[in-house]
């Protein structure tokens, strides 16, 4: 991955509380896990941007070293890499992921 | 290109020798598994190390030609 790409992913990972990068957009997911993650951040009515990574073969590509993570969704909470849909599910469904939305003092939607 | 439930298997136990691993095929298809690796070595990590343990094992295959693996980690 080249500086450029390192330093732009830094800038949108800090640029937002809430930041899925993801396959397609919140309307149009273009993967099941892509869409399952959306679910799950609707469902905790958080405020969130997004980042399609097929628009963008360099944070496709550079996401996946920058947070040593091989696959895409990709959820960050305040610039901390939090987990892909599986993590995301799991800490769903045991209200982790919503402590930390509040411990995190994350805008509602 | 596909790969059988008992290479994944195999690839995990390899790198996480104690690991109980149950793989589960999805949609029929050789394509889309669901992975649920249970090890004692898991203790004490977050979840995102143990995920990241099972995705070292599994080497650049992960988002390969597995990109569909759902995997769910326990600590034994």
């Amino acid at each position: 991955m080249t500086d450029q790409t390192q330093e732009r992913i830094a800038g949108l990972v800090n640029g937002a509380d809430v930041l899925l990068f993801m396959k397609g957009s919140p309307l149009f997911p273009q993967c099941g896990f892509s869409s399952r993650a959306i679910a799950i951040l609707q469902h905790l009515n958080v405020e969130f941007d997004s980042v399609d990574v097929l628009q963008d073969q360099e944070v496709r590509q550079g996401i996946k070293a920058y947070s040593d993570w091989p696959t895409i969704p990709q959820l960050y909470v305040k610039g901390e890499f939090v987990g892909g849909s599986d993590i995301m599910m799991e800490m769903y469904e045991s209200g982790e992921l919503a402590q930390l939305f509040a411990d995190q003092g994350v805008t509602p939607a | 290109m596909p790969m059988a439930a008992a290479d994944i298997e195999a690839l995990i136990v390899a790198g996480i020798p104690d690991a109980r691993v149950e793989i589960t095929d999805l949609a029929g298809d050789g394509d889309h598994y669901a992975a649920r690796v249970v090890s004692a070595s898991f203790a004490g990590q977050p979840r995102i190390k143990q995920h990241q343990a099972v995705y070292a094992a599994l080497g650049d295959r992960m988002g390969g030609v597995l990109h569909a693996l759902q995997l769910t980690t326990a600590v034994e």
